[in-house]
């Protein structure tokens, strides 16, 4: 049987970087084969090389045993390979099926749209899918997750016999994930070959036939997934050992209460929640997405208005308006799309961090002292780890790890006593993760109160001194670590006000 | 799966928004609320003459408003209207008057310049990846002083072509209707609109157009040939400032090669009072002929009201920040 792609000897250097050096891959029809490795090894991109968004600096690529070398993502289709890229690609100002369809759009004559076909293949697609949605629903109305749903359906919408899928799950919530998976399954017995990249190393387990491994742009080595034990995968990524266990939680049921929240409402997203961190505490919050933990966070961080409930720092009511007036109570934020709302990413790492607290670095004369702020961020860059050839570098060309840690310095920088962290660990390898986990202990230790919002099951888990759980806006049990298990986390991350309707319904 | 309800009920929601019925809504109830105020104000502001006046006054302003519709879409700019429509009204004077050429040859060339002027904005724009606004004032620049060198800064007058007045002051429909002689140019500027709004919600061009101002990245990534698409889109764009330029030379049975200068930005702003997004991906031509409509008619009932013309450009400026002041907070309360 001929590999469907065969690539060996890929060579890519980018100015200043040698991304890939000597790397070989190769894809069977119906497997899946993932594609491991830490953020900059190489992984997106060699997948880039092979759907023709990069061309090659050297090596040779085979589709069915024939020279290949697509010069652009339409020569790739036509040669059956189909991306679903990480960071998503919808444009938002458009429907569903439009978005589907971009480019392949069903005509008419004289370059007229047939809309009522587009929007019947797409709803064909999302039929296979099991995807309930109407093909004509804005994308900007829609999830991330469901967003994500629609960027499968555009993928699969060439028919590809290669799709890569790039962090496909980063955003899904586990019912979605195994409707993903189901999905996956029928493209293999189709004969359609997967190439899978994942940060979720339980997902491979679960689907991935084969495992290539990937470290700072070189090969390392491919596996069967079945008999390779997941430590063994780890240990191949990162180079050496890394310990998964979470350490004994400290009992910090006798300190203060920092931050209080009673009663929180607003609309329908956030329902009546109340829940407190005392410091030193780790709380996680939990739930499907739209879940209301993100809203719950906005409202406590005054980037969004409530309509009832208080919020108490410190056994002190205050009243909180804005990020600032938050910022000014010492709460702080970190929101879960760092590129968007965390960080400047063409500027300096050191721009960056002083950019937090800048009236610090000013003089009288209104001129910024380029000196200190350099003390400041060298002093971040060592006590976190900042990984980063100086504070000079631009923060884009930190790992997403790294890029982390430089959000986490500036609010430390503005001395925040309560920290909620919005995912922060979504795109992240496994290596960095476990760092930003230590940080987040540390922190907890110098006592300050924090708020994890994870939709990773095992992070709420290994993090948390107490598990919080939300659904459809309301809180639905508070969880202490000990004897807490992934099942009672779904119990109550399901436990709907109506469920008890809907089974009586479907009964019927 | 117990999720599914909520989000059915989000993009019930999200299509009533993501419509832009607001958006239309808002420019429409401000022209009503305009046309309602003047009326009581002065009585003869509601005169058929008088709205036929506006009309007119509507009809080029509009016209080069629906091609400055299209390229703002796509998340350009172009600049180069005005003065790209004088220039084109002074090819055609060239061809009808000063060689002598029948009347469907000089059409045939305003509106084959403007395509041509709108080809190599797109092409700067697209291939050689000059920023919209940068390109298009160079060709602003460049057109004026063109306009003024061919035509030796004297204005073509069209006594030679009968019937060329009649594009913009004839009218068809009167011909039909006595009683609402609505002149072609009005006529032209309703049939350039139709056109335009079909193109962009039932052609892969107009498609092309939305997508590019969403996100261009991502379609280009989807295998389209976005550059190709997007000279499409400022070609077309130029095509019908040439028809711009008809109108107005018609109106003035003459081509005048000064002028021009600032119209783009009146062209801008009924674009924007339409609700059309600058940054891109979001607008309606019907927006737009409500924008040039308000704009028109404001200028048009101070007039009568007398208000100094000075005033009524103040006036104008405020009514721009306000409108997308009003957008903005609609937008805020709907996410």
């Amino acid at each position: 049987m001929t590999n469907l792609v065969e690539m060996r000897g890929i060579e890519k250097r980018f100015p200043g970087v040698h991304a890939l050096k000597n790397v070989q891959f190769d894809l069977r029809p119906g497997e899946v084969h993932a594609l491991m490795g830490e953020n900059g090894a190489g992984k997106s991109t060699l997948m880039k090389i092979m759907s023709g968004i990069y061309a090659r600096d050297g090596g040779d690529m085979f589709v069915d045993g024939k020279p290949a070398a697509p010069d652009g993502p339409r020569a790739a289709q036509n040669l059956g390979i189909g991306i679903i890229h990480q960071e998503l690609s919808l444009m938002n100002d458009l429907t569903a099926a439009q978005n589907v369809l971009i480019g392949r759009e069903p005509r008419r004559r004289f370059g007229r749209l047939d809309e009522p076909a587009l929007n019947a293949k797409t709803a064909e697609i999302f039929t296979s899918l099991n995807l309930a949605m109407d093909p004509r629903t804005m994308v900007s109305t829609q999830t991330i997750a469901r967003q994500q749903l629609i960027e499968i359906a555009k993928a699969l919408s060439y028919e590809p016999r290669v799709l890569i899928m790039d962090e496909p799950t980063a955003a899904l919530n586990d019912a979605e994930i195994r409707e993903l998976f189901r999905v996956i399954e029928k493209l293999k017995s189709e004969g359609v070959g997967i190439v899978y990249i994942s940060h979720r190393m339980d997902e491979i387990k679960r689907i991935a036939d084969r495992v290539t491994i990937l470290r700072d742009g070189a090969y390392i080595d491919t596996l069967q997934a079945a008999d390779t034990p997941l430590s063994k995968i780890i240990q191949l990524m990162v180079g050496r050992e890394v310990t998964q266990t979470a350490p004994d939680i400290p009992d910090t049921s006798d300190n203060a209460v920092a931050l209080e929240v009673r009663g929180l409402s607003r609309g329908k997203d956030v329902r009546d929640v109340s829940f407190n961190v005392r410091k030193g505490e780790i709380l996680g919050l939990s739930g499907l997405m739209g879940a209301g933990r993100t809203e719950v966070a906005r409202i406590i961080f005054g980037a969004d208005p409530h309509d009832t409930g208080e919020i108490l720092v410190s056994g002190q009511p205050v009243d909180i308006r804005s990020p600032q007036m938050a910022v000014q109570a010492g709460i702080g934020y970190l929101s879960e799309d760092r590129k968007h709302f965390g960080l400047a990413v063409d500027m300096t790492v050191r721009a960056n961090i002083a950019m937090a607290d800048l009236t610090q670095f000013t003089s009288r004369t209104g001129v910024l002292d380029e000196a200190a702020m350099k003390r400041t961020a060298d002093q971040y860059i060592n006590q976190l780890g900042i990984r980063t050839p100086s504070d000079t570098q631009e923060v884009r060309l930190l790992s997403g790890g790294n890029q982390q840690k430089v959000v986490i310095a500036k609010w430390l920088l503005r001395d925040c006593d309560v920290l909620i962290f919005d995912e922060p660990t979504r795109g992240i390898d496994v290596g960095a993760k476990s760092e930003i986990y230590a940080l987040l202990e540390e922190l907890a230790a110098q006592g300050r109160a924090i708020i994890v919002i994870s939709s990773e099951l095992p992070e709420i888990l290994r993090l948390s001194h107490r598990i919080a759980v939300m659904c459809e806006g309301r809180l639905t049990g508070i969880l202490p670590r000990e004897g807490a298990t992934q099942e009672e986390i779904m119990k109550l991350a399901t436990q709907t006000e109506n469920l008890a309707d809907k089974t009586k319904e479907t009964t019927q | 799966m117990t999720a599914i309800p909520n989000v059915n009920k989000q993009s019930a929601l999200g299509k009533l928004f993501a419509g832009g019925a607001f958006q239309k809504i808002l420019a429409f109830a401000s022209l009503i609320i305009l046309l309602i105020g003047f009326s009581l104000a002065s009585p003869n502001f509601m005169q058929t003459s008088n709205m036929i006046a506006i009309l007119q006054a509507t009809s080029v302003n509009g016209v080069l408003a629906i091609a400055a519709t299209l390229v703002i879409i796509t998340g350009g700019i172009d600049l180069s209207v005005g003065t790209l429509m004088t220039f084109t009204a002074v090819m055609t004077g060239v061809v009808l008057t000063n060689l002598g050429m029948p009347l469907p040859i000089g059409v045939v060339t305003g509106i084959a310049t403007g395509a041509f002027c709108g080809f190599i904005s797109g092409t700067l724009v697209a291939k050689m990846k000059i920023p919209p606004f940068i390109a298009t004032l160079g060709m602003m620049l460049i057109l004026k002083g063109l306009s003024l060198v061919i035509s030796g800064t004297r204005p073509i007058y069209f006594n030679d072509t009968p019937g060329f007045d009649l594009i913009s002051r004839g009218s068809l429909i009167g011909e039909v209707f006595p009683a609402v002689p609505i002149p072609n140019g009005v006529l032209i500027l309703f049939l350039v609109a139709a056109a335009a709004s079909y193109i962009l919600s039932r052609t892969v061009l107009g498609r092309y157009c939305f997508a590019l101002g969403s996100n261009e990245e991502a379609v280009r990534l989807s295998g389209v040939n976005t550059d190709n698409w997007k000279i499409a889109i400022y070609t077309l764009a130029g095509a019908i400032v040439g028809v711009a330029g008809l109108i107005i030379a018609s109106r003035l049975n003459s081509a005048q090669p000064a002028l021009g200068l600032g119209y783009e930005l009146e062209a801008i702003a009924a674009v924007v009072i339409g609700g059309t997004s600058l940054s891109g991906g979001r607008g309606t031509i019907l927006g737009t002929l409500i924008g040039a409509l308000i704009m028109a008619v404001l200028l048009n009932g101070l007039r009568i009201l007398s208000v100094a013309q000075e005033w009524q450009t103040v006036v104008t400026g405020a009514i721009i920040i306000l409108a997308v002041y009003a957008d903005n907070v609609r937008r805020r309360k709907g996410n």
